[in-house]
């Protein structure tokens, strides 16, 4: 399957204005001005994502910004589904597709709409980049894909963490080893797990990467250390935070 | 894009789908067009909205806590409607079998719409499915519906009666307004997706004739009843 130009109606022709829906978006739910922030960490498993969440909350919140924190696949209504259907072996490459997008929007509608609204930053580990590019890989339709998350709302800014697949393995393989998911096994590479999670992830990346133009991705190189890494979303966060919020004496927030 | 759902699949089977409000007594006549088949020597299949397994225990906890909201009311239908399509209605349409459907992609069209959900968005949504080779609407005044329903049952269901919306407090008012909305939608589809309209005022008997007659022009039957209509 393959894209059609429809595909440049979400974001290649520069159509995408962060902070508002990428596509219909819900029509009950329109968005005037708020004055929250949506950041989003991409990246694939194991880049450290959650680590650098983590840092960039603790700084977030000594400088006196409300932080919330939103995963994915972690809404209430349909953890249990997933895990059921992970669990199983039912899911189809489509209805996987669609049981995140509903994970998603009730997420979106209940938690970070809400929070943006009542100001918060909200610090998404992971977000629709993670759906597109696994659904991509597994041969789901692109412009589909961006249609379907058309109600979703553009990041002010997305961090997408790069790293090569040579770093990755060696950083999965010292850290928990690899999964079943994360190896893409359910591709049916082969049965070497270890194969499998190095084309897999390969192409995982290569559908990220093909993204970052698309989606106006900061793509920050994740092989540097974790204190660097942080250096450099926090300067990017701070340039953008504060000539919005016109941080009073940003010397005495040190 | 995808565009399955108006393009002509190329499956050796059939797939003819019921339309039409709860009361309307669509699935009355799917069960007799189901007998009728059968009898004639089909192998059939009947399929109904929203049955998966994977997807029903989610939304029963999601309607029973009230919890779902258009948007992933939407979205867990057509997830229902991706595992069924992909495990019950394409394998037997490969077989040659006959599928029958109760509720199609046209039931979130209308519904979701009314919901509030973005017209275009429903429709990209449901872009995999498969285009039916016959889509039957039973048309349906709401006051004749919600007689036959009240007839049946003490209760209307929260969401048939679109309780969720919040429109009216009181179930049969509701049912009213959400149904009528609905109906605005069903008429929108006909020629859109080029549904064969049957007045479900008329009797039971009465309609069914219609549909088999209808059905007749895409299956092979014995044809008795349909030529006796045609000499008449």
């Amino acid at each position: 399957m393959t894209s059609s130009p429809e595909t440049e109606n979400h974001g290649a022709n520069g159509g995408i204005q962060s902070g508002r829906y990428y596509g219909q978006g819900i029509p009950y739910l329109p968005l005037d001005s708020y004055p929250g922030k949506l950041i989003a960490i991409e990246g694939t498993d194991g880049v450290g994502r959650s680590t650098q969440i983590q840092l960039l909350r603790e700084w977030l919140e000594v400088k006196g910004y409300g932080v919330i924190e939103t995963g994915w696949t972690r809404s209430e209504l349909m953890q249990p589904t997933i895990e059921l259907a992970k669990s199983s072996n039912t899911l189809n490459k489509l209805t996987f597709v669609l049981l995140y997008a509903t994970d998603f929007a009730d997420r979106l509608e209940k938690e970070i709409i809400p929070a943006l609204k009542a100001g918060f930053v909200v610090l998404s580990d992971r977000y629709i980049f993670t759906a597109l590019a696994r659904a991509g890989v597994r041969g789901t339709d692109r412009a589909w894909l961006r249609s379907l998350y058309g109600f979703a709302i553009a990041p002010h800014l997305v961090f997408y963490l790069n790293v090569d697949v040579k770093t990755l393995i060696g950083r999965v393989l010292e850290s928990r080893g690899m999964d079943y998911w994360e190896s893409g096994m359910d591709m049916k590479h082969g049965d070497d797990i270890y194969d499998s999670f190095r084309a897999y992830q390969n192409k995982l990346l290569r559908e990220y990467s093909s993204m970052a133009d698309e989606f106006h991705f900061s793509v920050v190189d994740a092989r540097r250390s974790v204190d660097h890494i942080q250096d450099e979303l926090r300067k990017q966060v701070s340039a953008f935070l504060e000539p919005a919020e016109k941080q009073p004496e940003p010397a005495l927030m040190r | 894009m995808l565009n399955n759902l108006t393009k002509t699949h190329e499956y050796p089977g059939k797939l003819f789908v019921v339309e039409g409000i709860d009361g309307s007594g669509k699935s009355t006549q799917l069960g007799l067009l189901a007998k009728w088949l059968t009898a004639e020597g089909h192998r059939v299949f009947v399929t109904e909205w929203n049955s998966s397994a994977l997807v029903k225990a989610a939304t029963k906890s999601g309607k029973k806590k009230n919890a779902l909201t258009p948007m992933t009311f939407s979205l867990l239908h057509a997830t229902d409607f991706a595992d069924r399509l992909l495990y019950k209605i394409i394998p037997p349409l490969k077989a040659g079998m006959i599928v029958l459907a109760d509720r199609y992609a046209y039931t979130a069209f209308a519904r979701d719409a009314t919901r509030g959900v973005d017209r275009q968005w429903v429709r990209d949504l449901y872009s995999f499915g498969v285009k039916p080779d016959l889509g039957l609407y039973f048309r349906v005044p709401i006051e004749v519906s919600l007689d036959r329903l009240m007839a049946r049952r003490v209760k209307l269901k929260f969401y048939e009666a679109g309780m969720d919306l919040g429109w009216s407090a009181n179930p049969v008012e509701s049912f009213r307004l959400f149904q009528g909305k609905v109906l605005e939608e069903y008429d929108r589809l006909v020629d859109e997706f080029g549904l064969e309209v049957i007045d479900a005022r008329t009797s039971i008997t009465e309609q069914q004739r219609l549909v088999r007659k209808v059905i007749a022009q895409h299956v092979q039957t014995s044809g008795v009843e349909t030529i006796d209509d045609e000499l008449a």
